[in-house]
C-alpha cells in the first residue's frame, strides 16, 4: 500500500516523455536495421531451434524409443518440459489480466512482451504432448468430431482431455487478448512506417482503427471483460495441468495440494522468465526509461512472494507424507529427499526457496544484475521441480523388481534445447517486428491521466 | 446532403475534455472524439451510454456452458456410454473443467467478435482519420451540424479558448 501512495508521485516512466516521444522510442527499434545485439541473439537461438527440429524429426521418424523412457518411467523429459513451459506462460496472463484488474499501472511497461511470452511459451508447451503421442499426425483425434470409428468419442472424464481443452482455450484467449491490445499500436505503426510490405501488413491487421473514442469506449469494456475471463482461466489451466498428476493414484502425485501448488509455481517461474527477458530487452532495445527500477522491484517482490509460497508447498508435501501414515507416500518422499535424484531435489529447494530469500534485501531487489542472476536460478529450479515431481514418483514403483532409473538421451536434451530455441526465436522476431511496449497504454499513464476531471457531469 | 462538421485538434487530453464539455454545454452534437489512447472520463463528458457488450459476453459464455454440458452428457451417457473406472454415465463433476473452458472460450471470442461488428472494424478497412497524428500525439473533436446550423466563427472562438491547435470546417467527415 505504501508503494501505491508513493507511486502517484513517482512517474512510472522516467525522462518526462511527451506522447510523440513515446511513439518514437517504442517504434525506433522497428524502424532501424537489426542491431548487432539482435543478430547475436537471433542466430544462436535459430540454430538451436534447427537442432531441436532435427531431433524432433528423428524421433517422429523412428519413434518414442529414441527417448530414455523405460517400463516404469513413462513420463519424463517431455512432460517436464510441457509443465515448465505452460508455467512460464502464466506470468504473462498474471501481468496482463490479474494486475490489470488490480489497477497496477506499472504493468503497462511489461504487459505486451509478457503476453507475447505467454503465447510463445504455450506454443512450446503444446508441442510436447503432441510429440509424446508418438503418432503426432493423429493429434486431431483429441478433437471430438463425428468420425467413422463408431463414432468413438473422447473420454471427458479424463484429466488429459481436460488438459487439451484448457491449453487450447488458454492459447486462443491469450492470443486474442494480445491482439486486441495490439490493434491501437498497429494503427500507430501504420500511420508512421514507410510504404511497403510491412505497412500493408500492419494496415491489414489494424482493422481500420482511427482512434475514434466511440471505439475506445467499447475497447475498454472488451479489455476489462477479457481480463476478467483470463483471470479464472489462468488459474484453471495450471490446476487442470496438475490434475494430470493429482487424479492418478501414484504416491507423490495423488495430493489435493497440487492445484494451488502448481498455480503458484507457474506464476513464480513465469515471473522469473519475464525478469530474465525484460532485463535483456531493456538493454538491447534501449528501453531503460520504460522498464525502470520500480518495475523490476515490483516483479522481484512477486517472485519473492510466490517463491515463498512454493517453499510452503514443499513443506506441506513433506508434512502430508509423514502425517498421512501412508507407507507409500512416506517412502516416495524419502526417495525424493535422498534417493537417486536427491541432488535434483535439493537443487530445486536451493533455487526456488533459499536463493529468492535474498530478495528481502532492498539493495539486491533494486540491482538489475543481481535480479537477473537470481531469475536464472529460479528458471533452473522450476524446471527441476517438475522433473523431480514426475520422475521420482515413477522411478520407484510399487514393485521393487520394476524399479528403474531414468537417464535422458541426447535426443531428449536436443528437444529441450530446441524448445528454448523456438521460444527465443519467436520472442526475438516479436521484438523486431512489433512494438514491445504497449504505446497506447503507456500514454495513458504518462501523467495527467490520474489528475483527471472528476465525475461532475457537464 | 452533406452535413457540415467542425474538427478541432488539441495537444493535451485536458484541453480535449474541456472543449468537449463546452461543446455539450452549448448543445452541439458531438460526432466523435479521436484520441491516441483511452482517455479516462471522456465517455462521461461525451455522454456515451454504457456499452451492452457485457451482455453479449454473458450470452456467449452461457451458450458455451450449455453446449459443453449437453455435448459431454450426450457423448458419455447417451451416444456411446463407456464404463471408465466404474464412474456413472453422467459424471457431472468430471465435466466441469471442459464446461468452464468452453464458457471462457465462447464468451471471450463472442465478446471480441461482437465488438468488432459493433465498431465496424475489419481487416483491410480503409482508414479515415480527421487529422493526422491522431494515433500518435494529437486529440481531435468532431462536432456535427444538426437541424441547427453551425456558427463557425463562434465555435472557432470556443475551441480556441480551450487551446485548440487547429479548427477547421469540413463538409463531410468519413463515417464512424
Amino acid at each position: 500500500m505504501a508503494d501505491m501512495s508513493t507511486g502517484w508521485q513517482q512517474p512510472l516512466i522516467a525522462g518526462n516523455k511527451s506522447l510523440a516521444q513515446v511513439t518514437a522510442d517504442v517504434c525506433a527499434p522497428l524502424e532501424r536495421r537489426g542491431s548487432v545485439w539482435w543478430w547475436a541473439a537471433f542466430l544462436p537461438a535459430f540454430s538451436v531451434l534447427l537442432v531441436g527440429t532435427a531431433a524432433v524429426s528423428y524421433q517422429i521418424a523412428v519413434g518414442i524409443g529414441t527417448w530414455g523412457l523405460n517400463r516404469t518411467v513413462g513420463w519424463a523429459f517431455d512432460i517436464t518440459n510441457f509443465v515448465f513451459w505452460i508455467g512460464i506462460g502464466h506470468a504473462g496472463t498474471l501481468i496482463s489480466a490479474i494486475l490489470f484488474l488490480f489497477r497496477q499501472k506499472w504493468r503497462t511497461s511489461v504487459n505486451r512482451s509478457a503476453e507475447a511470452m505467454t503465447i510463445f511459451a504455450v506454443i512450446c508447451a503444446g508441442l510436447f504432448p503432441v510429440i509424446h503421442m508418438g503418432r503426432p499426425w493423429l493429434a486431431y483425434w483429441m478433437v471430438p468430431y463425428p468420425n467413422w470409428r463408431g463414432p468413438l468419442w473422447i473420454n471427458f472424464r479424463s484429466a488429459l482431455v481436460w488438459d487439451f481443452f484448457a491449453i487450447s482455450t488458454y492459447f486462443i484467449i491469450s492470443l486474442v487478448f494480445w491482439y486486441v491490445g495490439l490493434i491501437p499500436d498497429l494503427a500507430t505503426l501504420r500511420d508512421r512506417v514507410r510504404p511497403g510490405w510491412y505497412r500493408r501488413l500492419v494496415s491489414f491487421l489494424a482493422l481500420g482503427w482511427n482512434g475514434s473514442y466511440r471505439v475506445w469506449h467499447r475497447y475498454e469494456v472488451v479489455y476489462l471483460l477479457l481480463a476478467g475471463l483470463a483471470t479464472p482461466l489462468v488459474v484453471s489451466v495450471h490446476s487442470v495441468v496438475s490434475t494430470d498428476f493429482a487424479v492418478s493414484l501414484l504416491p507423490g502425485w495423488h495430493t489435493t495440494i497440487f492445484p494451488p501448488y502448481f498455480v503458484t509455481g507457474a506464476i513464480f517461474s513465469g515471473m522469473a522468465m519475464v525478469l530474465t527477458l525484460m532485463l535483456i530487452a531493456r538493454k538491447v532495445m534501449r528501453l531503460e526509461d520504460y522498464i525502470t527500477v520500480r518495475h523490476v522491484e515490483a516483479m522481484a517482490k512477486l517472485v519473492l512472494a510466490t517463491g515463498s509460497l512454493v517453499g510452503l508447498a514443499y513443506a506441506i508435501e513433506c508434512f502430508t507424507a509423514v502425517y498421512s501414515g501412508n507407507n507409500q507416500d512416506y517412502f516416495t518422499m524419502l526417495n525424493r529427499l535422498r534417493g537417486p535424484l536427491w541432488w535434483g531435489y535439493w537443487l530445486m529447494v536451493l533455487c526456488n526457496v533459499l536463493i529468492p530469500q535474498f530478495l528481502w534485501i532492498r539493495r539486491i531487489r533494486t540491482s538489475f544484475f543481481a535480479v537477473f542472476v537470481l531469475s536464472l536460478f529460479v528458471n533452473v529450479g522450476m524446471w527441476f521441480e517438475r522433473f523431480i515431481i514426475i520422475v521420482t514418483s515413477l522411478e520407484r514403483d510399487f514393485l521393487p523388481s520394476s524399479w528403474a532409473d531414468y537417464v535422458p538421451t541426447s535426443i531428449e536434451l536436443a528437444t529441450l534445447a530446441g524448445s528454448f530455441g523456438l521460444f527465443f526465436t519467436c520472442f526475438l522476431l516479436f521484438c523486431r517486428f512489433l512494438p514491445v511496449i504497449a504505446m497506447a497504454e503507456i500514454k495513458g499513464v504518462l501523467g495527467g491521466a490520474h489528475k483527471m476531471i472528476g465525475s461532475n457531469q457537464p | 446532403m452533406s452535413r457540415r462538421s467542425m474538427v478541432a485538434s488539441f495537444e493535451r487530453e485536458e484541453d480535449l475534455i474541456k472543449a468537449t464539455r463546452a461543446a455539450r454545454h452549448h448543445g452541439l452534437f458531438i460526432r466523435d472524439a479521436f484520441t491516441p489512447y483511452a482517455v479516462h472520463g471522456l465517455d462521461e463528458v461525451m455522454g456515451l451510454k454504457r456499452s451492452r457488450l457485457p451482455r453479449a459476453c454473458f450470452l456467449c459464455g452461457l451458450a458455451g456452458v450449455i453446449a459443453a454440458l449437453w455435448f459431454q452428457f450426450w457423448v458419455s451417457a447417451w451416444d456411446w456410454p463407456l464404463d471408465v473406472g466404474g464412474r456413472p454415465w453422467n459424471s457431472l463433476p468430471a465435466f466441469i473443467p471442459v464446461t468452464f473452458e468452453m464458457m471462457v472460450l465462447l464468451g471471450g471470442l463472442g465478446l471480441v467478435f461482437a465488438w468488432l461488428i459493433v465498431c465496424r472494424l475489419f481487416p483491410g478497412k480503409s482508414v479515415s482519420e480527421p487529422i493526422p497524428q491522431v494515433t500518435d500525439n494529437r486529440f481531435a473533436l468532431v462536432v456535427e451540424e444538426t437541424d441547427q446550423p453551425l456558427d463557425p466563427k463562434a465555435l472557432e472562438q470556443l475551441f480556441r479558448d480551450c487551446k485548440a491547435v487547429t479548427v477547421e470546417v469540413r463538409e463531410e467527415i468519413g463515417a464512424n
